[in-house]
């Protein structure tokens, strides 16, 4: 039987996670991630190669990537310049057939983990032109005549950020998981894994701190976990006082280097003017 | 029971095919999960939810198919009638799990139905409220109270404070696209409606092009070049302000700037009400910005998309009579300036703010809608997204309201 994924002792996974990326290795199927920026979409795929003692390859997807570069690309300016040069592997066409991460994946001797990281980000029709290999988990390389087959189906994972629609017909081949925000339970022991020798106190005012910064109606940008993580990384750097995170329960001042986690300066300013009408309602 | 429980979903608008069902057969069979009913929630959700949206949907008719079904879980484990999803490896598993469901069976049926009656008496008290179930209701069975007695048994045992199952707490509500939305939602939904289209200057390389020239032409360069590709959809908008506006302002100006970012061919107007055969550019200077209605027609031609949105509350005779307005006197009804710019614009459509279910109790909207060929959508992002679509189609022209004047 196949192993199954159960979190590390670096990532923290909620049950319905665990049952959703077990479900995907179980059938072979690709899980598609998606949750609010921050709350660990890339890192999962990285803690289940690891937890698995699987390899990784990670396919980052940009505005400007297509399906093809992640199967293969054939180098045809640098075959036209070898023929002008009179070259001889100018001849074999497969010397010019440079291969994408879809590929090697698909070479690798033990089942491999795929991340294909924010698909959204690329052009519309980026998901369907994948269609067939994540089906059959084969493609065809037209230069050499040649199928490439998965030896193992990979354990895929693809996240995205919801900044464009999927279509339809690639979404029936995928599982889907949306990572919710965690809960304050969830988060302290996010942040215990993270950071195990935080002090009980300093613990409390933080996440306390953290909760009302992500109350706050009206702001653009929330602070997510990797926000919360950094800002504690902060606090411990500059070794803070948990009375200094207690003196703005009232809203006398901002948080102490807020900057880690408002990171847009109209939510800068919308704390300064809440701080200015709780200092003059006293 | 499966099959019925997938028909429910697709009456409740979540949209899944056989395919998924079969996946989710597969996935029992595969034993891809524990067998609890909550484990079984989680990979039903995993397999046949693609879109955070549909989630609270999906809870809602989980609930509702499988209410009472949750025993069903303890009495399979009793009785061992493991069904092809119980077969297997699990075998030394099982066995233990068998032994624990028996023991606890007794205490497990009458706990849930005290929680269940719970719940049952909370709903009624809560009766007329959005809010289903509190979980402050629940608040006795507290810690443990879903499962204490361990029939759930995933690899991971810790955390079980769940008090109300978590299919019945509903917290995907906010993803429901019914619901208002914020200025990211809306520009998702609208660039939708963006159109490429290479125009202007040929000054990028054509990289394909120029090597496809090049072979053919037997190795010697040709080099091809190409336009920029540019967003080429054109908009206008014209948002109604003031009077009854005022409750809607807030979405009106997230409407306003996720259309700013998302189109570089935007003009936007205001009116009061109804466009009368003047517009106005900007709202605080309305004496010197005022554009004529017909001017606006001239100008832009008839590929420009129009979107008007407002909430066409008012009296019916602002609109149907001659000299109607509130503010002014007006030669010609507001009606028959909407037909025209109807005529002008093939591709028009009318956002409200105005819930869709009190339209058909507003005399006024019943007319305007009618006078947009019924292209009149609510301020959503469902709306919104029936709206591009709308705008998205080619244009033939609209069916022709009746005139309603004169």
């Amino acid at each position: 039987m196949t192993r199954r994924f159960g979190g590390t002792d670096r990532y923290i996974a909620t049950d319905d996670l665990m049952t959703a990326v077990n479900a995907a290795i179980t059938l072979g199927r690709p899980l598609l991630i998606k949750g609010e920026p921050g709350t660990g979409k890339t890192q999962l795929a990285q803690e289940i190669a690891r937890s698995l003692e699987r390899p990784l390859y990670e396919w980052h997807i940009k505005s400007t990537s297509k399906a093809q570069q992640g199967l293969y690309e054939y180098d045809a300016v640098s075959r036209l310049r070898d023929s002008q040069l009179g070259e001889a592997r100018v001849q074999d066409i497969a010397n010019y057939i440079v291969k994408g991460k879809l590929w090697e994946a698909f070479e690798s001797q033990v089942q491999p983990v795929l991340l294909i990281d924010e698909i959204d980000k690329a052009d519309i029709e980026f998901p369907n032109d994948l269609l067939r290999e994540l089906d059959r988990m084969e493609f065809y390389v037209y230069e050499t005549r040649e199928l490439v087959k998965a030896r193992h189906r990979p354990i895929m994972l693809i996240t995205s950020n919801n900044e464009k629609e999927l279509p339809d017909a690639f979404l029936r081949r995928c599982f889907f998981h949306y990572i919710r925000f965690p809960d304050e339970s969830t988060m302290r022991a996010i942040v215990q894994v993270h950071f195990p020798g935080l002090k009980r106190e300093l613990l409390a005012e933080a996440l306390r701190t953290f909760y009302e910064v992500r109350e706050t109606p009206g702001l653009k940008k929330k602070p997510s976990t990797s926000e919360l993580l950094d800002w504690i990384k902060l606090l411990l750097a500059e070794d803070i006082d948990p009375a200094v995170l207690r003196a703005n329960e009232e809203r006398k001042v901002l948080p102490a280097l807020h900057g880690a986690l408002l990171k847009n300066e109209q939510d800068v300013h919308l704390f300064e003017q809440l701080v200015f009408l709780h200092r003059r309602a006293r | 029971m499966l099959v019925k429980f997938f028909f429910g979903l697709r009456a409740a608008g979540v949209p899944v095919s056989v395919t998924e069902l079969l996946t989710l057969l597969e996935a029992l069979r595969a034993e891809a999960s524990g067998l609890s009913a909550q484990q079984f929630y989680f990979l039903a959700r995993t397999c046949l939810v693609k879109d955070e949206r549909h989630y609270d949907r999906f809870d809602r008719v989980f609930a509702e198919a499988f209410q009472g079904a949750e025993r069903l879980f303890a009495e399979l484990l009793a009785a061992q009638v493991p069904a092809e999803w119980l077969r297997g490896p699990a075998a030394g598993l099982l066995s233990q799990e068998d032994r624990r469901a028996i023991d606890s069976l007794g205490g497990w049926e009458k706990l849930i139905e005290t929680l269940r009656e719970r719940l049952r008496e909370q709903k009624e008290a809560h009766h007329g409220g959005s809010k289903w179930i509190g979980t402050g209701g629940t608040s006795p069975f507290g810690s443990g109270g879903y499962h204490p007695e361990g029939v759930r048994f995933g690899e991971t045992g810790a955390r079980q404070r769940r008090a109300v199952k978590v299919w019945e707490r509903r917290e995907y509500r906010n993803f429901d696209d019914t619901v208002e939305l914020g200025t990211r939602n809306m520009k998702l939904a609208l660039r939708r409606l963006r159109k490429f289209a290479r125009e202007g200057v040929a000054d990028q390389l054509d990289l394909d092009g120029t090597i496809e020239a090049t072979a053919r032409n037997a190795g010697l360069l040709d080099v091809k070049l190409v336009p920029e590709r540019r967003n080429a959809v054109k908009v206008l908008l014209f948002l109604d302000v003031g009077g009854s506006m005022d409750d809607h302002v807030r979405v009106c100006e997230e409407m306003f700037s996720a259309a700013r970012c998302e189109f570089k061919h935007l003009e936007h107007f205001y009116f009061h009400n109804v466009p009368y055969e003047q517009v106005w550019k900007d709202n605080h200077r309305r004496a010197c910005s005022a554009v004529g209605t017909l001017e606006v027609m001239r100008t832009y031609g008839h590929d420009y998309r129009v979107i008007f949105v407002g909430d066409a509350t008012m009296s019916p005779y602002e609109i149907v009579q001659p000299g109607g307005s509130v503010e002014h006197w007006n030669g010609e009804s507001g009606a028959v300036w909407v037909q025209r710019l109807c005529a002008a614009f093939p591709r028009l459509v009318w956002l409200n703010p105005e819930p869709e279910q009190r339209w058909q109790h507003i005399a006024s909207v019943r007319i305007l809608k009618e006078l947009v060929g019924e292209r009149m959508y609510p301020l959503n992002l469902q709306g919104l997204d029936s709206a591009i679509t709308e705008l998205r189609r080619t244009g033939q022209a609209p069916p022709r309201p009746h005139a309603r004047d004169a």
